[in-house]
């Protein structure tokens, strides 16, 4: 029995990686098991190499490992690039009417899945499903696991099912006349408690309907585009408008007039929309109106690596915008953490009246997670709203009367009989354009006093590993899956190490880090770009710098494995 | 409605004898004439000197971004479909930096009102050509003059068939508000473009040489129920200037009756319950 297994199903785009993909995810984690998977796709809709890489364990897994023990070749092109990430016991299997393979490897496993889709199922497009039914017998699971899946998936197609459920039974038999060969390659099938399985956007998505979001515009852009698609086919079922807007300047202004016309509202892009989008993130800024925008990075500059990933853009979204205003920034690191960053951005953009962002890429975004069920308990949906008795005693409204805390009173517009200004000059108390060198002053000392309170409800960097660690790596967003197993491959390996990940960037949590940092001999910082963009900022902010930098900026994510051979290489004594 | 009702003391930034005052004057008119309360109507503009005018009165405003009043408020619209929403701009400001909005806001068919202050130069920015300027208009960024073809925002609305469009003048102000009110009680996008002369940098398109030329359009018998003789008299220009209702088309289904959420009444009014994303979350086991 293995503990874990590296499962890839690779092929051209339009071959249906994604599917065979997520069913055998989905029935691992049914099964128990804990699964991560990512998705590696080229620009291109149809032809080129795709590969869709579940890993699977007993154990929490949270990043790509290698060697594979499977591997499903739907073409000539996978078995070539990926035979030799297979090891030596494992298994390739590949469709034998298609592909022409080396003599005595054999590993190798060829069976005709079209054909036998066709033949047992009806339909050559069940074919995806005789490979699913080929790996379930690999792993030594029963066919009813995938019998009832397909049954469930296809619940109001009864023919689709039974054509589905009889390729892949022809697939699973197949496979089963030879599967005692794999001991090796089979995983317990052990009940527990029922986990989600889900990829970073779908649970940023969860969360903004969760947070009661009701409008969401945004112009299609990838990895952003999985929140407005599904956020789009939610919409009718939860109050929610989801404009598809003429470009960004538009969805993020849009965004913007939602929120200021009294609902929770949400844009989407990636790193060149929101290039276009900056400006109205200050307007944001200064009109005090709360805006959440979800920063999908990619491999820029410019149109950069489309589909790929790279935390590129934490500095950029930090002085996103001509001059200074309060701003939040925060970068989850695996689904479940999406879900409650995306929460929380609601509920500091209405609490602070400011724009926040929420950074993803496209590793976070599109990657499969094993994830406990999401605790909607944790939802605030406090408004932040003047009270109709506030409204009453409230003699000339003034939509930003300067305070103590530098929050002003927001209202709706018309609500409560009041006129709501929102102006994006500099203004005075009721939000007229002014010119005042004092009123500028105390409009500018007003914001920035939220930024004490805002500092507060940010949490400390996460930490991960050996408690008394000397040796610590340092990282931010989606780098959190790869950064947790690297310091537990070290720590097993008798190296004390630490880890410290932070989700919550802006405000910068200089004190919690000062501390974390200075309890460490030697520290590096781990980040999918190539400047170290993390680094510059702790620098900025408490003047500490990092013994090493270990940075990856080929638009792949990072395996724990290579931040172990990052560290060996760079950390340890030497 | 008393027209003192919409009064506001701000201190005003426009130049002394400015068209600009007339259209402010006409839009407290027709609100008056209307009957609407100052907090029951939404002001939304850019940026420019005529975008300053929602400081000038007492409403709901959202004063954004040059070029991009439009998309606010068609998400104000949105959030709220009870209140009127105006939209108000320069010609530099909604033909120019938001002319993608232009389109596309008359695409949706929001149920806006857009007023246009056209007066073919940037006013704020000190007298550059804006996109309507006419052949020939020398400024001190245009310096061999304009040789571009002017933009003719009325024939560009209706080819795409904006179901609401018409051209007002400062120097009948009466008219002027009567068009607006006309376009505020249109359901659908309504497009007023007003011929607002320039009294600081534009010394041909003067006041005088408006009032030479313009014409009524319901007086000459014009009937607005026909998108190609509007395009016609979009394209007239020059000796003879046409004012009035040149397309009128109630048919036309708007956004907000198209959308499926927004027949449910006011968004704003609405309150999802978390809750429900409990069956979605069951969704992803
Ligand atoms: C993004 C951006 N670009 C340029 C400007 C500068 N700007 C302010 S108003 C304006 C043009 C105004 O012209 P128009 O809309 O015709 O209004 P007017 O002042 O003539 O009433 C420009 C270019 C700006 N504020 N923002
Ligand atoms: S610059 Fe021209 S349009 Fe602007 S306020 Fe002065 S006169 Fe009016």
């Amino acid at each position: 029995m293995a503990e874990e297994l590296n499962i890839m199903v690779a092929g051209a785009a339009g071959q249906g990686m994604q599917t065979i993909g997520f069913v055998l995810g989905k029935i691992l984690v049914r099964g128990g098991c804990e699964v991560f998977a990512v998705q590696d796709n080229e620009s291109r809709i149809r032809g080129g190499h795709n590969f869709f890489h579940i890993r699977a364990g007993r154990k929490p897994v949270m990043a790509s490992a290698m060697p594979l023990q499977v591997l499903v070749a739907l073409n000539q092109e996978s078995i070539e690039k990926h035979r030799d990430e297979v090891e030596p016991r494992g298994i390739i299997v590949f469709d034998s009417d298609k592909c022409t393979v080396p003599q005595g490897d054999d590993r190798l496993l060829g069976l005709p899945l079209e054909q036998m889709a066709v033949d047992k199922g009806g339909n050559r497009l069940f074919e995806n499903s005789v490979a699913i039914g080929a790996v379930l017998a690999i792993v030594g699971w029963e066919f009813k696991r995938l019998e009832d899946f397909l049954e469930g998936y296809f619940a109001t197609k009864a023919d689709t099912a039974a054509g589905n459920v009889k390729a892949a039974r022809a697939g699973y038999q197949w496979a089963l006349e030879r599967a005692t060969k794999y001991e090796a390659l089979q995983i317990d099938f052990a009940p527990s408690e029922p986990k989600m399985f889900i990829t970073g956007h779908e649970a940023v998505a969860l969360g903004a309907l969760a947070s009661a979001c009701q409008f969401m515009s945004a112009y299609p852009m990838s990895p952003s585009t999985s929140i407005l698609t599904y956020l789009a086919g939610k919409a009718d079922d939860f109050d929610m408008v989801v404009e598809q807007a003429e470009d960004e300047i538009a969805a993020v202004n849009m965004a913007i007039g939602a929120s200021y016309g009294g609902l929770r509202s949400l844009t989407a892009t990636s790193g060149g929309g929101f290039s276009l989008m900056t400006e109205a993130f200050g307007l944001a800024g200064v009109m005090e109106v709360p805006l959440v925008v979800v920063e999908a990075q990619r491999p820029g500059p410019a149109t950069g690596l489309p589909t790929r990933t790279e935390q590129g853009d934490l500095l950029f979204v930090l002085h996103a915008s001509q001059g200074e205003f309060p701003r939040a920034i925060l970068a989850p690191g695996t689904a479940g953490q999406a879900f409650y960053a995306t929460i929380k951005a609601f509920d500091l953009a209405e609490k602070y009246q400011i724009p926040v962002a929420i950074l993803t890429d496209q590793f976070l975004a599109d990657s499969y997670f094993t994830e406990p069920r999401f605790d909607l308990s944790r939802v605030s949906m406090e408004r932040h709203l003047l009270t109709e008795e506030e409204a009453r005693g409230a003699k000339g409204y003034k939509r930003y009367l300067v305070t103590e805390s530098g929050i002003s009173p927001r209202s709706i517009p018309s609500a409560f009989g009041l006129e709501v200004a929102a102006d994006g000059h500099e203004h005075d108390e009721y939000g007229h354009i002014t010119e005042d060198r004092e009123m500028r002053r105390r409009m500018v000392d007003k914001r920035f006093r939220k930024m004490k309170s805002l500092a507060r409800e940010i949490a400390s960097p996460r930490l991960m590993g050996h408690p008394k660690a000397e040796l610590l790596l340092v990282g931010w967003g989606s780098i959190y899956g790869p950064l947790a197993e690297a310091v537990g491959i070290l720590n097993r390996r008798g190296i004390p190490v630490g880890g410290a990940h932070l989700d919550e960037l802006w405000p910068f949590p200089s004190e919690a880090l000062s501390r974390i940092l200075q309890g460490a001999r030697r520290w590096a910082v781990v980040e999918n770009n190539c400047t170290g963009q993390l680094a510059r900022l702790i620098q900025m902010e408490i003047q500490m710098k990092p013994d090493r930098a270990i940075l990856k900026y080929d638009g792949r994510p990072f395996t724990a494995a290579e931040i172990v051979e990052g560290f060996t290489g760079e950390m340890e004594e030497k | 409605m008393e027209i003192e009702a919409f009064e506001n003391p701000s201190p005003i930034a426009w130049c002394p004898g400015c068209g600009n005052f007339a259209i402010l004057g006409a839009v407290k008119q027709a609100l008056a004439d209307m009957g609407f309360k100052p907090h029951e109507v939404i002001l939304v503009s850019g940026i420019g000197q005529a975008a300053k005018l929602p400081h000038y009165l007492k409403c709901n405003f959202f004063n954004g971004l040059h070029g991009r009043a439009l998309p606010a408020a068609t998400a104000i619209r949105i959030a709220n479909t009870e209140l009127p929403v105006i939209v108000i701009g320069g010609d530099g400001d909604t033909y120019g930096e938001g002319g993608n909005h232009f389109l596309h806001g008359i695409r949706r068919n929001a149920n806006l009102t857009l007023i246009t202050h056209n007066n073919q130069v940037f006013g704020l920015t000190r007298g550059q050509a804006s996109p309507t300027a006419e052949k020939g208009f020398v400024t001190r960024v245009q310096t061999h003059g304009v040789f571009l073809t002017p933009m003719n925002p009325l024939a560009v609305a209706l080819a795409l068939e904006a179901p609401f469009v018409a051209r007002g003048f400062t120097g009948r102000a009466r008219h002027l508000t009567d068009l607006i009110k006309e376009a505020v009680a249109f359901e659908g996008f309504s497009l007023v473009d007003v011929l607002q002369p320039c009294v600081s940098f534009d010394h041909v398109h003067t006041f005088q040489w408006y009032k030479e030329r313009v014409y009524d359009l319901e007086e000459a018998g014009h009937d607005p129920g026909h998108i190609d003789g509007a395009i016609q008299k979009a394209r007239e220009w020059g000796e003879r200037i046409p004012l009035g209702i040149f397309y009128s088309n109630p048919e036309k289904p708007t956004y907000e009756a198209q959308s499926p959420v927004l027949s449910g009444g006011p968004l704003v009014d609405r309150h999802p319950d978390p809750k429900r994303v409990e069956k979605l979350i069951d969704s992803f086991f």
